[in-house]
């Protein structure tokens, strides 16, 4: 089409003179200031490139002026922040429980280190607070599974419970139906005795026959008392703290099928004064014995 | 309407195939309402996790993909493949080449495509490429409906009765074949057996990934970019009945845009296996990609002097206006994430998320819903829309959801950062990874109501929409100015 220029006549500027569909262009210059900072974007970048690694070649790239390397950055940052708590940790490693917390000092470091390695390893189980959840312990309150003094919670974290560690914390409650050990019947009664325990009788239950079912399978671990059995990480039947439940429906569930759940053995994955510290923020939330 | 003679003034009036067009904008409108939907439902199983209902086809997992293949090619794509068959044939003076039935299989042949990758993910199948989940029958598929549709637009080009290329189709142009280039390219891999589902990519490790994100990046170039710049091309300089600002511009930023983006997806990979030179080059590529970019919002907003006044009057002009806006705003806001040490604080965060809907729903949604309100009343021969109070109230409505949402997710995604990377004086991280997301639960949840107002606002279109096709028929169609003008004259 022969270009006929046009001049519009709101801006007055003339257009290319082509035209498509009723559309036209005018034929403006480039913004300038667009064209400085496209030029100035393309100088920076190229300066850029000459402080940082850019170009490949042949077997390897340049590494740029200044020698940088992401990696290096990101370690660097690491080691200052290791620095930073490197001799605490390594007394927490070598010191006794009872010499760390005579330490203010000391216990300020190992608590925080506790804190953090404690908010990502054990907090998608054990909640922010370690106010646990249905299957998975409460850790600030008194009421432990496999004991709460020092020593007991570092042996509970560094080995776990029911992992692959040759020196787990190891019990089975038996499945009680599956094994043909308890009768349907024999379950609810043993059930309704249980919910005496605790102080929640089942109305017009007779606990009685429930009693002998109990002294005969369940007292041997959890105590004829309920009052539960550090050694084999035994629930106390007897306190108003339930890991599955303090309802009829949950205790008659576990007693027949029982859950046993598993912590994994943090020392395969935190180095020991990791762990130690990990087991005085555990001890400090509240049940610490 | 639909009877003979109807049917006669149609073929009469239309000596360009609308008939595929209108196809297109009634998918793209329901594909828009699907997408939104699903959006609001997984940002509703971020702020409340019960809403998977433990049940695996609604798993946010299974539906995120959902809602991005619906948002980006059902949605964007259906009015891309849609408006650029209409811009060509206008633009060209030509109507489709190849004929109606092969432009009616590529409009089918997507849908399939479309469904056939919906119903994969919810069954859990998933090819765990970002934007590129279909597995490889279906990546076949669509690479033979693509290279379709590139020879029916390259073929109408090539019979145009006009001696130039008008600019809107140079970046359609851009658009389709680069697609072309990056689907097959990224989807390169090896199935299982013929007759599983299953495939794995060609390629491994940090390899791997750079391909992933040379696709993904270039998706947000070449499909959400590129494609987009020539809907706004054409919309904006009609409906303001205005000429494009600056040829020169158009030219300038067109090349130096489709050069320098194809570079830029390794800022996807700051700070992981991939090299650091690679890195370097991504982000480089990144900071000079701003003015090419920034020439289209130019270009589209100054074409508006003379005529901003419209804007008061066309709530359609205003969505595509608008867009260019946002289009600005995330052209700017990717060049600074992509800097490295921003990058070192933004990425893995929501702020990502937000940063990705400033551009889909701000840009992308937006220009759509210009285009549409403009094509529906000519496609189908209408005085002008429905209601145009109704479009401005769609307008106000969408605009106050992305504001919340782009906003709680800037919040969301700094704070995130912010915490990741504190550490206590000691020497340790202060915050948990369930810190973080229990401190932003309360942006989900406005995030959830910004995309809940976006989804009422496509609502309003579509009812406006049909209520402007069920409306009486005014053969034929008026020299357009625009939708709301026409309305506005016509005293609706």
């Amino acid at each position: 089409m022969p270009t006929k220029l046009e001049k519009d006549a709101v801006t007055g500027k003339e257009t290319t003179g082509h035209e498509w569909d009723g559309v036209r262009e005018l034929n403006n210059p480039l913004p300038k200031w667009w064209l400085y900072v496209f030029a100035a974007t393309v100088v920076w970048a190229l300066g850029f490139m000459v402080f940082y690694p850019s170009v490949p070649y042949g077997p390897g790239y340049f590494h740029g002026l200044l020698g940088y390397s992401t990696r290096h950055d990101a370690m660097a940052g690491w080691r200052r922040m290791e620095a930073t708590h490197a001799a605490a940790m390594q007394q927490i490693a070598t010191l006794p429980f009872d010499d760390i917390r005579k330490d203010p000092q000391l216990m300020a470091v190992a608590l925080t280190a506790g804190r953090a390695t404690f908010a990502n390893n054990c907090q998608p189980c054990h909640g922010p607070n370690g106010e646990g959840r249905r299957g998975y312990p409460a850790l600030g309150d008194d009421v432990w599974l496999w004991g709460g003094k020092l020593t007991d919670i570092l042996q509970t974290v560094t080995h776990g419970i029911r992992s692959t560690d040759p020196d787990t914390r190891n019990s089975q409650m038996p499945d009680f139906a599956g094994t043909g050990t308890l009768k349907p019947v024999e379950i609810q009664q043993v059930a309704n005795y249980v919910m005496t325990l605790y102080g929640a009788p089942v109305a017009g239950a007779d606990p009685a026959s429930g009693r002998a079912i109990f002294m005969q399978n369940c007292a041997v671990c959890h105590g004829e008392e309920g009052q539960g059995n550090h050694e084999v990480g035994a629930p106390p039947l007897a306190s108003h703290t339930h890991l599955y439940g303090a309802d009829r429906a949950a205790v008659v569930a576990q007693i027949t099928h029982a859950h046993n759940g598993m912590m994994p053995n943090w020392g395969a994955r935190l180095d020991p004064a990791t762990l130690k510290s990990v087991a005085l923020y555990v001890h400090s939330l509240g049940g610490g014995e | 309407m639909n009877d003979a003679a109807g049917a006669a003034l149609q073929t009469a009036v239309e000596p360009y195939n609308e008939a595929v067009v209108r196809k297109f904008t009634i998918a793209a409108v329901f594909w828009a309402v699907v997408a939104f939907a699903v959006g609001v439902y997984i940002a509703s199983e971020l702020a409340w996790p019960a809403l998977n209902f433990g049940l695996p086809w609604l798993n946010f997992g299974r539906l995120r993909p959902v809602h991005t293949s619906a948002a980006i090619f059902a949605f964007g794509g259906s009015a891309l493949l849609g408006t650029s068959m209409y811009v060509v044939q206008r633009t060209c003076k030509a109507r489709l080449f190849g004929g109606d039935a092969l432009a009616d299989f590529i409009f089918w042949g997507y849908q399939f495509f479309i469904v056939m990758a919906a119903l994969s993910y919810v069954m859990g199948f998933s090819k765990s490429r970002e934007y590129a989940e279909p597995e490889w029958h279906i990546d076949l598929w669509l690479a033979l409906v693509w290279v379709l549709y590139a020879v029916v637009f390259v073929g109408t080009l090539l019979k145009r009765r006009e001696p130039h290329i008008y600019v809107a189709n140079w970046f359609y142009l851009a658009f389709i074949l680069t697609i072309a280039v990056l689907h097959i390219g990224n989807n390169l891999g090896v199935p299982v057996s013929a007759y599983g589902a299953k495939s794995y990519s060609l390629f491994s490790g940090a390899q791997d990934a750079l391909i992933q994100w040379w696709y993904g990046h270039n998706a947000v170039g070449f499909f959400l970019t590129a494609g987009f710049l020539g809907m706004m091309y054409y919309f904006i300089p009609k409906a303001a009945n205005r000429p494009i600002y600056s040829y020169r511009l158009s030219v300038v930023h067109f090349w130096s845009l489709i050069f320098l983006y194809i570079w830029a997806g390794p800022h996807h990979l700051h700070w992981t296996a991939l090299p650091d030179w690679a890195q370097t080059l991504g982000m480089v590529f990144s900071i000079m990609l701003w003015m090419p970019s920034w020439g289209g919002m130019i270009n589209g907003l100054m074409t508006l002097s003379g005529a901003w006044d419209k804007l008061r009057t066309d709530p359609g002009l205003r969505f595509s206006v608008t867009a260019v806006g946002f289009y600005g705003m995330s052209t700017f806001e990717g060049p600074v994430m992509s800097i490295r040490t921003v990058n070192a604080l933004s990425h893995y965060t929501d702020w990502t998320i937000g940063h990705v809907h400033s551009g889909a729903l701000g840009w992308v949604a937006f220009i759509s819903f210009g285009a549409i309100y403009y094509l529906v009343p000519v496609l189908w021969r209408r005085n002008g829309l429905y209601s145009v109070r109704l479009c401005a109230w769609h307008y106000w409505i969408s605009t106050l959801g992305i504001v919340l949402y782009i906003v709680s997710m800037w919040v969301a995604g700094i704070m995130e950062g912010l915490m990741w990377r504190a550490y206590d004086a000691n020497g340790f991280l202060q915050y948990s990874f369930v810190e973080s997301v229990v401190a932003v639960h309360p942006f989900f949840v406005i995030r959830m109501l910004g995309g809940l107002l976006f989804l009422t606002g496509a609502l309003l279109m579509a009812y406006n929409l049909i209520m402007t096709v069920r409306s009486p028929r005014t053969a034929p169609a008026p020299e357009r100015l625009s939708a709301g003008m026409v309305a506005v004259a016509a005293g609706g």
